[in-house]
């Protein structure tokens, strides 16, 4: 029993330390400034994680069979032992080490990430999430993103009506607002994450961001693109029961696609 | 002191089927209300994850009896799979089965401190289980808001099918459950520090105790919080305020409400829901510190260490909870330290990890059942506990958060390893429960079938999370990316069907063994803690009449010069035998 119970432990360790090593499956490919440092602690993470993994099963199944009640013939009873001090502070040091180590290492990412604001010259794009579907604004050549008002929000109007975009504030004649989010390649965007009815999220894999869109809330978050390229977006909160079809694009272009792009929304406006 | 509390607290033996079995006083009896009315809801929790599993690689497979299953209707499933397991089995069983049944025994106590508070914990319970269950039958059926409830989604009525009259179904129920566990951990604490036998000092109570009474303490620190948070969710829902609710309109409609926070709630409910992971761990975590030193043959290694680092994670479990919310929208400061402490618990966690491993070492270790679901214990909760630092730094939680790593990781860890306590403790204390062994030969086709079916389901997510696929998901047709993990899915569906087929073969061998079992010994473990030493199964008031007195620690086990490998709580003192026979 000792031995299957070995045979076992062990099997499971050497399959899940396979797929570790052979990453057969893996983040996307990172298309953002970010996700060469995430990605890089996230290895680091993995690697000594999968080496804490791969030594406990290890000792668990080799104890099992090397220390297995080898009945009445083996004349050796247990050791007896209620433990070893030194033996408990050394691995109590050794773990708080690594564990609160590993964590402070990745400080300064997070700071990069989620404390520090977005630069000042940062392309804003405003997202607003409802159920189910997202819409991205932008605040067109006033730079000023016009008032919306709940009561005029009307989700079969599409558009700036779906917003509740007030029509009569000045700052909202320029403001353009599409389906599908689209951004200049490295260029740091600012995100202003708003939703209407429940809590959202936008994530988008390749680009290592996700944030929750929460109404009453209007948060501020940052990223940029090093790739051009179109990438897929999915709401990442449970928000009802569309949740799963509530994804869309990200595409990343050049800035002068960029600029033209947004000039001929404008121009549609007229 | 003890022989004071026992006049007061024992009562008469009852009369008649209804005082015995139904409405009954006995911790022991209740013990086993709470056992059953666990073993019911796991199987129906287990059923919802199979629909669930179905329709995630079948999307368009009519099940027989049900029909189609509806995206509302698989987030239904959702929603009441995970509130099921969480309160009504992993808190009921380990804490209201177990902990009832056995922790009055291990200290020497004739019953719990309020038996009738007792009796009227497990009935709240039980209601509180009908009501959420009747939340699958009302108009619109069972809410699809998940077992987190996260507002607004939650505090709408018109957010969703089943928001309405299923959703306050849902809250009720939870509301209920509060109240009975509250009830429960008063009797709990108070039992273990009034009650205990001569000579049981706090460092001579067994793990088993230790945990249970730290796991109280939690249930009586967390619940009451929830309580408040279900109650204020209901207000929002029919009362016109608006603490979780702010300016909000769905489908255009203005909702009427202004000014709530979103996050309150979530702070709320994490402030219970993080302590809760640990009330559902804690208990197994003591079990199988108890089973690894029984079968090792060996005390446990590193008692005192075992005690504090119970404490620390019960004092730390109250730190961490904002680690749930990293993507929230909580400042990112107080993210960054919620994530330090919540590293900082994992150093007990490793602390109790290594005093396993060191029990083991150089044991004598017999691989009777009880003690094959305690090394899986050991197995899996290392894995879960290796996938928590990951979630833990915010920094790796930006991709991480909502994906299916975090699905294996909270399985592994507080549902499958809670779950294998729960099965190590049937297979050690069935003969004590009920006078028989369970069979032996399936008890380990069981285990094996288990283990590795768990490890099939559970390991395969940690990859799929990362790479992108999202929780919640009624259909993975939708968004590109998850296209190429269908055959993993599948491949975890069919390893869930062969996990739950096995999952009958212990339900068979729990009801054939009750009637038919081997008739079991006293002790037939040869453990040491006060259960033993008792008639099987135990009297009314638990020891006949007799009030025991403890000289021995919990884990004397291969004691050099005992006579046998183990000594008894109740034996003359082992460092009294030491100096008569001249050792050391």
């Amino acid at each position: 029993m000792g031995l299957v119970l070995l045979a076992v432990i062990w099997l499971i360790t050497l399959i899940g330390s396979y797929f570790i090593v052979a990453k057969t499956w893996w983040l996307p490919v990172g298309a953002s400034a970010a996700a060469a440092s995430i990605d890089h602690h996230f290895t680091v993470s993995y690697i000594l994680m999968g080496g804490v993994f791969i030594l406990a099963q290890l000792a668990l199944g080799w104890f099992v069979w090397k220390y297995r009640d080898r009945g009445a013939a083996a004349a050796e009873s247990a050791h007896y032992s209620h433990g070893n001090t030194t033996l408990e502070a050394v691995w109590t040091v050794l773990t708080i080490v690594l564990f609160v180590g590993l964590n402070l290492a990745s400080h300064s990412i997070w700071a990069a990430e989620r404390i520090d604001p977005a630069q000042p010259g940062a392309v804003q794009v405003e997202v607003t999430g409802m159920q189910f579907a997202w819409y991205f604004r932008y605040a067109g050549p006033d730079g000023k993103f016009g008032a919306t008002r709940p009561e005029l929000e009307d989700a079969s109007l599409g558009g700036a009506g779906a917003l509740g975009l007030d029509s009569n504030d000045p700052a909202s004649k320029d403001d353009v607002i599409t389906g599908v989010m689209v951004v200049p390649v490295n260029r740091e965007i600012e995100v202003i994450l708003r939703s209407h009815d429940v809590i959202h999220s936008f994530f988008v894999p390749a680009m290592r961001f996700k944030q929750d869109a929460v109404p009453g809330l209007a948060i501020h978050m940052h990223f940029t693109p090093i790739q051009t390229g179109e990438f897929e977006l999915a709401c990442a909160e449970l928000c009802g029961l569309g949740h799963y079809k509530m994804h869309g694009i990200v595409k990343v272009v050049s800035q002068e696609e960029f600029d033209k792009w947004l000039a001929e929304r404008e121009a549609e406006k007229q | 002191m003890a022989t004071h509390e026992h006049a007061v607290h024992a009562h008469a033996a009852p009369q008649g089927f209804i005082r015995k079995y139904v409405f009954s006083l006995d911790h022991k009896v209740i013990g086993l209300q709470y056992y059953f009315l666990a073993l019911a809801a796991v199987f129906t929790g287990m059923f919802l994850s199979l629909l669930m599993r179905i329709h995630l690689v079948w999307p368009n497979a009519s099940i027989p009896f049900f029909g189609d299953i509806k995206p509302e209707q698989y987030l239904s499933l959702l929603t009441m799979h995970g509130t099921i397991m969480v309160f009504f089995v992993l808190t009921t069983a380990p804490q209201g089965g177990f902990g009832n049944y056995f922790l009055p025994i291990q200290i020497g106590a004739p019953d719990m401190a309020f038996p009738v508070l007792n009796m009227l914990s497990f009935w709240t319970t039980l209601l509180g289980f009908i009501v959420l269950i009747a939340a699958f039958f009302v108009t619109g059926g069972a809410p699809l808001h998940g077992w987190t409830g996260y507002a607004p989604l939650s505090a709408l009525q018109s957010a969703g099918p089943g928001e309405g009259l299923g959703a306050d179904l849902w809250i009720t129920s939870i509301a209920i459950f509060c109240i009975g566990a509250l009830m429960g951990a008063l009797n709990f604490i108070t039992t273990t520090l009034d009650m205990r036998a001569k000579g049981m000092s706090l460092m001579r109570m067994p793990l088993t105790v230790w945990a249970w009474f730290v796991t109280a303490i939690l249930g009586l620190l967390a619940f009451g919080v929830l309580l408040s948070a279900g109650i204020l969710l209901l207000m929002d829902r029919h009362l016109g305020t608006s603490f979780f609710v702010p300016v909000t309109t769905v489908n255009g409609v203005l909702t009427g409400h202004k000014g709530g926070s979103p996050l309150l709630w979530q702070h709320l409910f994490w402030f219970f829901g993080h302590p809760e992971v640990y009330i559902a761990i804690l208990p197994a975590m003591g079990l199988c510190s108890q089973l690894l030193s029984v079968f090792s043959r060996k005390p446990i290694f590193g008692y005192k260490a075992m005690v504090y680092a119970i404490m620390a994670i019960g004092f730390l479990g109250f730190m961490v909870w904002g680690h749930h919310m990293f993507m929230s929208g909580m400042n990112p400061t107080v993210a960054f330290s919620f994530s330090v402490l919540t590293m900082g618990i994992g150093v007990p966690s490793a602390i109790k990890t290594f005093n396993w491993l060191g029990t083991l070492w150089r044991g004598r270790i017999r691989l009777s059942s009880p003690m094959l679901f305690a090394i899986g214990f050991v197995s899996l909760f290392v894995v879960g506990g290796i996938s928590g630092p990951f979630l833990a730094q915010p920094v790796l939680d930006i991709y991480l958060h909502e994906t299916f790593f975090v699905i294996a990781h909270f399985h592994l860890i507080m549902g499958v390893a809670s779950i294998f306590g729960i099965f190590a403790a049937t297979y050690y204390w069935f003969p004590k429960m009920f006078g028989r062994m369970m069979n032996e030969t399936l008890a380990k086709a069981h285990f094996f079938l288990t283990f590795i079916g768990a490890y099939c389901i559970f390991m395969p997510m940690h990859f799929t999370g990362m790479g992108g696929l999202l929780r919640r998901y009624s259909q993975y047709t939708e968004v590109q990316w998850m296209h190429s993990m269908a055959g993993v899915n599948k491949f975890i569906t069919f390893a869930a069907f062969v996990t739950i087929a096995s999952q009958f073969i212990f339900l068979f061998n729990f009801f054939w063994s009750m009637k038919k079992g081997e008739k079991a010994a006293d002790n037939p473990w040869e453990a040491t803690t006060l259960e033993w030493i008792t008639a099987t199964p135990p009297p009314h008031d638990n020891f006949g009449g007799v009030t025991p007195v403890v000289y021995n620690g919990p884990y004397e086990y291969s004691v050099p010069g005992a006579p046998k490998d183990f000594v008894m709580q109740t034996d003359p003192a082992v460092g009294d035998m030491d100096q008569k026979k001249g050792k050391h």
